[in-house]
């Protein structure tokens, strides 16, 4: 059985999605959907210790062998993403009952934890598949579930951010279609090792590049990478609580997954970053994004917004980090998309809280909560830490790689931008931090401590930050086996 | 004839991308946008259904005599872009509907200064 | 809604001739052209021919929302559950070679099953989409 694990962390959340549906109340909804998170957190698990192992694993659906059929393909990189995408879902499920529980209408919770689940698939099967056209389908799975969840918020303003959101990530999937269109055309494969196998004696046609254009660009827009990012601040504003630390901490990652399949393994490193000026386009385009980005959320009103800001800055990151075309460039790039995962689902989780009791997340609403609530604000100012890149948190060992790569190429630039993005990031939390800790409330009564419903999963994030940031052998480990396989330095 | 026209299917995909993409960027009517929407992706259909054809090709139905048959795979994919494409639309169409009964209007202009005064 | 006698004679005809061709489509489907998308478009344009002549109310009393609903959710349930059956016989995800006693017939039941199932789903989905934004719109 243990082979078909490969599919089944994908048809598992898929087939509960349509069983939610036939649910009634929210307890059995909530029940089933977590236990769903969970199997798939421990077949991730599985499935990451066989990679280590096997290196590579491959699974022909419907028996229909690669590369006719459709491939299941895992290594190392796509292991790792499906790790994040489903520790992630294992800690946000439990949380979501009490926080959705009371930011979206009861008779809308099945169909809610149904859309959770199918985001889920979604994610995960983005991150399972060999298929270049499968890679669409997936992406617009997660796609219109995602909108759909963010529509659910109770501000009016989330339908139009939903709206906003569905024009933008249809254009860049539709932007996905006509690139695979066109690779299918050149080679009349869509197979992923065979399309890597075929390019090369194609690589220089005209053809070959307008689709790595359509492809970047519409990838681009999924990852919110500066200037692709309009959607993003409002999605994440005023999606239910439980909604934004999902799709935050999910979803940009696994856009930045699909990027890094596409440059490294398909095209190669030669045609993106030799043939193609990816390696320069990109790199500016990711600094002016930690700059900007960062630069905005120091004077947000909203503290969901602040760290939706921040959440552009650290694509940023991301980007930079693949950008550079070197194993540890791309070790940092995929540490970072594992780290900022574990450290925004904290932050935003800790923001649900906050709004489950206060209700609401303007800054100047959280006055006084240092004091108030100090668990659940102990958890935000950790966050915030592994967020600037404080040592023993997570936020430093994939900053401490990302410089260490950029020295190893001699970009002094980068190191400053990055160290400024970090300072700006120090200003934005401490100013959060503050407030909460150093201002007293005026219009508030002293409210109490949240539940440990919701406490005790962000709390087991906010321990992951700090866990990775000091026990870092497994995160370092399946990163560095995964560039390296991705550049093709493997052993 | 001009060999660049020899292929005007994809003239008219381009054209046709333009149009909508234009549409979708240009209207203020969240409506006319999801037509523009749906005008650009059917643009991308008629590239796929394009990049099927063969030359003298038969439907691909094994048939006793005929040797070239159409490519159908990108039909079948095409199918299930289309099938996307549909949700998509009621997702939007469903949003602008709800949108209309949160705001009183669906023009973006409109939208974006009620936003603003929020 | 103004009433027609013409209109509804004739749909009181269309509609069985309709569901009739749907269903033709959907059996049809693995043999030449045809499947279970068209098939349950087809199907659905059925109800909302329905729809459009007798009213929506009129629709909702013959094809009530939550078994639309349900039934969106079993066609998925089929589709994927075979699947889950060929897992069971020992086989890969969604290889119905075991599930006939030759892989022939397998593939034939297998494929049968599958278009049996995206053709409820698709049609009860279509069929949902018109009922409830008819509503919508109306109120």
């Amino acid at each position: 059985m243990s082979v078909h694990l490969q599919v089944l962390i994908v048809v598992i959340p898929l087939l509960a999605a349509p069983l939610l549906v036939l649910l009634r109340g929210a307890t059995a909804p909530w029940a089933l959907a977590t236990a769903v998170s969970w199997s798939v957190l421990a077949i991730a698990l599985w499935l990451v210790a066989e990679v280590q192992v096997h290196g590579q694993l491959s699974y022909a659906l419907g028996g229909w062998a690669a590369p006719w059929g459709i491939e299941y393909r895992l290594d190392a990189a796509n292991a790792m993403v499906q790790l994040l995408v489903a520790m992630v879902a294992a800690v946000v499920l439990p949380y979501a009952r009490l926080s959705a529980g009371r930011e979206v209408d009861p008779e809308q919770q099945p169909g809610m934890y149904a859309a959770m689940m199918l985001l889920l698939a979604g994610l995960l099967g983005i991150s399972a598949t060999g298929d270049a056209f499968n890679v669409f389908v997936f992406l617009e799975i997660s796609s219109l579930s995602t909108y759909t969840l963010i529509a659910l918020g109770r501000d009016r303003r989330a339908l139009t951010s939903a709206f906003r959101y569905l024009i933008m990530g249809t254009i860049g999937a539709t932007f996905f279609l006509i690139g695979v269109g066109l690779l299918y055309a050149l080679t009349g494969t869509l197979n992923m090792a065979d399309l890597a196998e075929r390019l090369p004696a194609v690589a220089s046609t005209r053809t070959a590049h307008t689709a790595a254009a359509f492809l970047v660009v519409g990838i681009c827009l999924k990852l919110a990478l500066f200037p692709l990012h309009l959607w993003l601040p409002n999605a994440y504003t005023y999606a239910p609580s439980a909604v934004t630390a999902l799709v935050a901490a999910t979803a940009t990652k696994v856009a930045a997954y699909v990027l890094i399949r596409f440059l490294y393994t398909i095209f190669g490193i030669h045609f993106s970053f030799g043939e193609l000026p990816l390696s320069q386009i990109l790199m500016v385009l990711a600094v002016i994004g930690m700059l900007v980005a960062s630069a905005v959320a120091i004077r947000q009103p909203d503290a969901k917004r602040l760290l939706a800001y921040s959440s552009i800055a650290q694509v940023g990151y991301i980007t930079l980090g693949l950008a550079l075309g070197s194993v540890l460039g791309l070790t940092a790039a995929l540490l970072h998309m594992f780290n900022h995962a574990l450290m925004k689902g904290a932050l935003f989780m800790a923001l649900g809280c906050i709004a489950w009791r206060v209700g609401s997340t303007r800054v100047d609403q959280l006055k006084g909560l240092g004091r108030d609530m100090p668990w659940t604000m102990a958890a935000f100012v950790v966050g915030g830490l592994s967020l600037i890149g404080v040592p023993l948190t997570v936020g430093f060992i994939s900053k401490w790689y990302l410089i260490l790569a950029a020295l190893e190429q001699g970009w002094w630039v980068l190191i400053a931008a990055i160290v400024i993005s970090s300072l700006m990031a120090v200003v934005y939390i401490w100013r959060i931090v503050e407030i909460a800790w150093f201002q007293q409330s005026e219009s508030r009564d002293h409210t109490r401590e949240v539940p440990l419903g919701l406490l005790l999963p962000t709390w087991l994030l906010a321990l992951a930050n700090l866990w990775f940031g000091i026990d870092t052998r497994l995160t370092i480990g399946i990163a560095d086996q995964a560039a390296r396989a991705l550049i093709g330095s493997a052993p | 004839m001009i060999p660049e026209l020899a292929l005007y299917n994809y003239w008219i995909v381009i054209a046709l991308m333009m149009v909508g993409l234009y549409t979708v960027i240009s209207r203020g009517n969240l409506v006319k946008k999801l037509v523009g929407l749906n005008i650009f992706q059917t643009a991308v259909f008629f590239l796929y259904i394009s990049l099927g054809f063969v030359l003298e090709g038969a439907a691909p139905i094994l048939t006793e005599g005929v040797e070239v048959y159409s490519n159908p795979l990108p039909h079948v994919l095409i199918l299930t872009a289309i099938v996307v494409g549909v949700a998509t639309t009621a997702l939007g169409l469903a949003l602008v509907l709800r949108i209309k009964e949160a705001y009183g209007t669906v023009d973006e202009d409109q939208l974006q200064r009620m936003d603003n005064e929020a | 809604m103004h009433d027609s006698l013409i209109l509804r004679v004739v749909a009181k005809f269309l509609i069985p001739v309709i569901v009739l061709f749907g269903l033709y489509v959907v059996f049809h489907g693995k043999l030449g052209p045809g499947g279970a998308f068209q098939a349950g478009v087809i199907l659905a344009s059925a109800l909302i021919v329905h729809m459009l002549v007798f009213g929506p109310d009129e629709t909702r009393r013959v094809a009530p929302v939550a078994v639309l609903r349900g039934l969106a959710a079993v066609g998925v349930l089929l589709y994927g559950g075979t699947g889950l059956i060929s897992l069971a016989l020992g086989a890969n995800y969604l290889d119905y070679n075991p599930i006939g006693s030759t892989p022939v017939s397998g593939q034939y039941f297998g494929i049968l099953l599958v278009e049996i199932g995206v053709c409820i789903t698709v049609a009860s989905t279509m069929a949902l989409l018109a009922l409830l934004f008819a509503e919508r719109v109306r109120t």
